[in-house]
């Protein structure tokens, strides 16, 4: 799965590269990615694909793969 | 000229609001406009008819959802409702409370555990799901229901005075966390309100306490009501992190 649109969230709130290792992004694991820009990603996620994480998700959300787990769950068409 | 308290459009849920402050508080948002959603712990029978007497009074939009403040679960079902149903929240206020008095050597560990579940426990965790609602329309506002108990504090009232202490950490942390996404928190500490739950006193206790009221009448749900208005409406947009205190000069 490409998940493009996930992608754009993340490189637009956390601005970094499209061209980023999505595998290995984990939350803490770049600068960008620290508490603040993880409430804002999760603010733009939930704006973007129209639906409403629980707090359990947005704990879980350790990762861009984990992410896309969670949205998956939630149903979202994430290309 | 436009009228700062006109909430047409908005949501509002108020916790505990099949009675007393909270439903004397749905009643008041509704007549300015506000789509409210009515809440009552168990009995969904009472929690609609009261939503439906909105409906029909002010020619409104209302809701009912049965939920427990004090199920963590239950609050997470409610805001996925919310979300399914209206989309957007506005305004909550955060209600729901109980009072249990006892001398500091008979509070028993249940009592404890009661009281700050659903007194402070659940107001965290509706007001950690609204916030999460309200981020998507940048701006919401958000009214604790304290205690004059939790301000000052009271012999017989260690465990509720703490509960109530408590919300107004809440509510000044959450102001300072939520002001740049223009949500606003604030808390009122009523006094003594002549409610279904003060009513439950010993008739003794009920007049010794009304007599320490400088203003001379004990409060009425009116009261709270309209201070809630204030801190939901336009009237208010620039304060938050405050403690209103609705008390007609109380002494405790």
């Amino acid at each position: 799965m490409a998940a493009d649109r996930l992608k754009k969230v993340f490189t637009d709130v956390l601005g970094i590269s499209p061209d980023t290792d999505w595998d290995a992004l984990r939350y803490r694991g770049v600068e960008q990615w620290d508490s603040v820009a993880h409430m804002q990603l999760v603010g733009e996620i939930e704006e973007t694909f129209d639906v409403m994480l629980e707090t359990s998700d947005v704990l879980a959300m350790s990762s861009f793969t984990e992410a896309v787990t969670i949205l998956q769950r939630h149903g979202a068409d994430l290309d | 000229m436009t009228d700062l308290l006109d909430l047409t459009g908005k949501v509002a849920l108020v916790t505990g609001s099949t009675r007393g402050i909270g439903w004397c508080t749905a009643q008041l948002l509704a007549a300015h406009g506000a789509t409210v959603i009515v809440n009552g712990r168990t009995d969904a029978d009472a929690v609609q008819a009261r939503a439906g007497e909105l409906e029909s009074t002010y020619a409104r939009p209302a809701a009912g959802v049965v939920c427990d403040v004090a199920d963590p679960d239950e609050i997470r079902g409610t805001y996925q409702l919310i979300f399914r149903e209206h989309g957007r929240l506005d305004v909550l206020v955060n209600n729901a409370g109980i009072l249990d008095d006892a001398l500091l050597g008979m509070v028993s560990d249940d009592m404890i555990e009661r009281s700050f579940r659903v007194n402070t426990f659940g107001a965290i965790h509706h007001l950690q799901a609204a916030a999460r609602l309200m981020q998507r329309k940048k701006r919401g506002s958000i009214v604790n229901l304290s205690s004059i108990i939790g301000v000052v504090g009271n012999e017989g009232q260690t465990v509720y005075s703490a509960t109530k202490s408590a919300l107004i950490g809440l509510t000044k942390s959450a102001a300072k966390e939520l002001a740049p996404h223009q949500i606003r928190v604030n808390a009122i500490a009523p006094g003594f309100i002549d409610t279904d739950m003060t009513r439950a006193l010993p008739p003794e206790k009920f007049e010794e306490r009304a007599a320490g009221i400088k203003m001379g009448r004990t409060g009425t749900p009116e009261d709270i009501a309209r201070s809630v208005l204030f801190f939901a409406s336009d009237m208010s947009t620039y304060v938050t992190g405050q403690v209103l205190g609705v008390d007609g000069g109380m002494l405790v």
